[in-house]
């Protein structure tokens, strides 16, 4: 919002009590883990009520009161509990100066409207802070994977080592056991993911380029059962993943048959080509959704021109409407190509075991025997998705300014 | 104008009646639009509709005991299962030469193992049955009632008889009353005893924990998406990572993060042990049962009800809620009549969106649910790999399917196929 509301000094009485309650909050973990949790929360009530008074109103300079209170509990922090006391007690330090002046200034009230009552200003912050703690529950399990995924142990959980930052309480081994390095991985992680880089691109392109013909015959203006066409090639996104795969298992296991004994072709063939086949079809609804989104916004009369020229409705599509919509075809296949990458259900009811997917094996994984090469790969996986959602943004971005429209 | 060109038929370039040469170009449109949708169209029929389509119908396909007993299926039609009498010498005879037939193309097993499903005991009967009847001549050892009651008792229990004679039509509802919990019995149609009466639990189970994931995800996704849609544009494009992150990240790595997080020594309750909140001989056990898979499923899909959430709400004008406020409307009045309602749609399309998802879960269910968190998919997978009940595991397949499609129909009646929002 650019308007500013002036701003005021508020008096002690209102800034003393919030800051000793957000002092008690932090000295109930510290409490906690140091044995007696009341006590925590009544001596960081009590310090931080402190700390605050001197900075406001002996210090008087806020720059000044800021790095006093870093550094000092910083070094508090690292009297206590060594390198992560430092680092805690830094934050702290951080987070005691900026909320005191933050209270003390008025800042707070700088980005709302003047006229908000006292009860509706905690109630706006209040939210936010339930908006924070919903965003942490959404986000938590993410990042709570990489940090394990170092683990010099077999657990699943952070050991006293990790917490204290030890380097000997990381370790590579878990990324040695994925690529094989180690004398006793068996390989069939790495195996697993090949695999997987192999059936997803050749799913993807199919679905794509069936799938992008399909959407501008489905964009053109006199389309005859457009509505059930749309809601068939919908469908194997609606449909549970259980009953899809267990319609193909009976399908493609008599077609794997027929390929085998009429065309004579190699087992392992028959099988990727399955696998291949039903991720196309599952990776279809993406594509056709986002290409449709893409067309709506296309100008029908630049091809008309195009073809005024004289180009012919090929070199139109070629050099005309494919770039346009490319965007919308290149998310649109990102889609497909995580829905392949990721599918479990279809590719366990219809592969063998040498079609094996990095997913399934991190199914077997989870069920059987729950090894912490799991982690390594999650983390892996993790960042393959981040570079995706970069990608996607890139595309966005760039399908905004291709229409004229200025990038948000 | 003149008069003229009323009564006459206008006519284009080449002199053909505009109307004719306008019909001619518009079906060629549709021609062309539908050549173009045409192979995606064939291979989606071909290798997903069929399929489907064919494996529902081994839900009511029950051609075997025909196929396999052709000529005892025909002489026991006269014969009256509630007369308490054991069939006649005929019926013996014909059952001896199909079982004869059967026992050499090794489709005996096949068949015990069909009619175990409806009475335990078949399979055994058939199997241990087979061994001795293979050694006889259909022709010439008769008689063979006698000699087959001899063989096993169990042929002179009318009740067998009667299993196989109710079972031997072609089509069957037998899958679908097992799927609701009842049977076919000689006596017309029972539920089944108390002890087997799990599946319709299972449905309800499904059922309620689909709509409390669905809640959950209403109650966490709603002040999310408000968020997002009233902040300025550069905070919002930060936050909305922190949505589309979760739902980029494969189903597996969250599945398995949970997995790591819930653990009796997992990350959630080490904490609580260390702040002391919790016992450390009182851990919580919050994986393996019901609360793991709420949990883990509405952190799976609490994007896909943000997304239709955010879309909605960032076309309501925020002016509307302050020239409400303005009017003299309190900030709870003000969005409960003003906002809330704009918002609905987002709510429907979102929750329908989440529920036709939650209801055919598998994989998460199934590791972290333990056995009273899975689902009726892990019930279907259970029957196609394990029990290899394949009639069963359609039946139920179907009932849920059928679920799904209402769901599916009111989501293109109330949002529009068309208008799903993807990222």
């Amino acid at each position: 919002m650019a308007l500013v509301t002036p701003i005021s000094r508020k008096p002690l009485s209102l800034v003393l009590p919030v800051v000793g309650a957000m002092g008690a909050f932090l000295g109930l973990f510290v409490g906690t883990s140091a044995g007696s949790g009341m006590t925590g929360v009544i001596a960081g009530a009590a310090i931080v009520m402190v700390l605050a008074f001197i900075y406001t109103q002996v210090l008087k300079s806020e720059p000044l009161a800021k790095w006093i209170s870093r550094l000092g509990m910083a070094a508090a922090g690292f009297v206590f509990g060594g390198v992560p006391g430092l680092i805690l007690g830094f934050l702290f330090g951080w987070l005691t100066a900026w909320f005191t002046f933050w209270m003390y200034e008025g800042r707070y009230r700088r980005h709302l409207l003047p006229y908000l009552t006292s009860g509706q200003v905690l109630w706006h912050y209040a939210f936010r802070v339930i908006c924070g703690a919903i965003f942490v529950f959404l986000i938590t399990p993410i990042l709570v994977v990489m940090p394990l995924s170092f683990n010099a142990q077999d657990f699943f959980t952070f050991t006293p080592e990790m917490l204290r930052l030890d380097p000997d309480g990381y370790s590579l081994k878990h990324y040695a056991d994925f690529f094989g390095l180690r004398s006793d991985s068996n390989g069939e992680w790495l195996r697993s993911f090949w695999n997987s880089l192999l059936i997803a691109p050749i799913a993807t392109i199919l679905s794509v380029s069936l799938g992008t013909l399909a959407a501008i015959g489905l964009s053109q203006s006199h389309v005859p059962a457009k509505r059930a066409i749309m809601a068939i090639l919908i469908s194997p996104m609606i449909v549970p993943l259980i009953i899809s795969a267990t319609g193909m298992f009976f399908f493609y296991s008599s077609m794997g048959n027929w390929m085998e004994d009429t065309l004579g072709l190699n087992k392992d063939l028959v099988g990727y080509i399955k696998v291949v086949l039903a991720h196309a079809v599952l990776g279809i609804p993406f594509v056709i959704i986002t290409v449709t989104a893409t067309l709506v916004g296309f100008d029908r009369s630049l091809t008309r021109a195009a073809a005024n020229m004289g180009a012919d409705p090929v070199t139109t599509f070629f050099r005309v409407q494919m770039p346009l919509i490319l965007p919308g075809v290149i998310s649109g296949g990102l889609f497909a190509f995580i829905t392949s990458f990721d599918e479990v259900v279809v590719v366990m009811f219809i592969g063998s075991a040498s079609q094996k997917t990095l997913p399934w094996q991190m199914f077997l994984g989870l069920r059987e025997q729950i090894s912490p090469t799991i982690l390594a790969v999650a983390t892996i996986l993790v960042a393959l998705s981040i570079a995706l959602l970069i990608t996607l943004e890139m595309l966005r971005r760039r399908s905004e300014r291709l229409r004229g429209m200025s990038p948000s | 104008m003149t008069d003229t060109s009323a009564h006459q038929p206008m006519i284009d370039a080449t002199g053909v009646p505009l109307k004719k040469s306008l019909a001619r170009s518009l079906r060629r449109e549709k021609i062309r639009a539908l050549l173009l949708v045409s192979p995606l169209l064939l291979f989606v029929l071909l290798t997903f509709i069929f399929p489907i389509g064919s494996m529902l119908f081994r839900s009511v396909e029950n051609d075997i005991v025909s196929n396999v007993l052709p000529r005892t299926v025909v002489e026991l039609q006269n014969w009256d299962a509630k007369s308490g009498e054991l069939p006649d010498e005929a019926v013996f005879a014909a059952f001896v030469a199909d079982f004869v037939v059967a026992v050499e193309e090794k489709n005996h097993t096949r068949l015990g193992s069909r009619l175990n499903y409806e009475s335990s005991g078949m399979s055994s009967l058939f199997r241990k049955s087979g061994r001795k009847v293979a050694e006889w001549n259909p022709e010439t050892d008769g008689p063979f009632k006698d000699k087959l009651i001899a063989a096993d008792k169990n042929w002179g229990n009318v009740e067998t008889w009667a299993i196989i004679q109710t079972h031997s039509g072609k089509f069957t509802n037998g899958y679908f009353l097992n799927a609701v919990d009842m049977q076919r019995t000689p006596n017309g149609i029972e539920m089944q005893p108390e002890n087997k009466q799990i599946l319709i639990k299972l449905f309800l189970r499904t059922v309620k924990m689909s709509l409390i994931i669905t809640g959950m995800c209403i109650l966490l996704g709603y002040p999310v998406a408000w968020i997002l849609a009233n902040l300025p544009n550069r905070s919002a494009n930060m936050l909305m990572i922190l949505v589309l992150l979760p739902f980029w990240t494969s189903l597996l790595v969250r599945t398995s993060a949970w997995k790591v997080m819930l653990q009796n020594q997992g990350v959630i309750n080490d904490v609580l042990v260390w702040l002391g909140m919790v016992a450390d001989d009182a851990r919580l056990e919050i994986i393996n049962n019901q609360f793991g898979t709420i949990v883990a499923m509405t952190h799976i899909l609490l994007p896909f009800m943000i997304l239709p959430m955010y879309s909605v709400m960032q076309t309501i004008p925020p002016s509307y809620l302050r020239a409400a406020k303005s009017l003299g409307a309190t900030n709870w009045t003000a969005f409960w009549r003003v906002y809330f309602p704009q918002s609905v749609p987002g709510i429907g399309a979102g929750s329908i969106l989440v529920f036709i998802l939650a209801i055919g879960y598998y994989i998460t269910p199934e590791i972290v649910g333990g056995t009273d968190g899975v689902f009726i998919s892990n019930r279907i997978a259970y029957h196609i790999s394990s029990s290899l009940n394949w009639g069963l595991a359609a039946a139920l397949g179907a009932i849920l399917l059928a679920v799904v499609l209402v769901l599916y129909w009111a989501y293109d009646k109330i949002v529009g196929i068309d208008n799903v929002k993807l990222g």
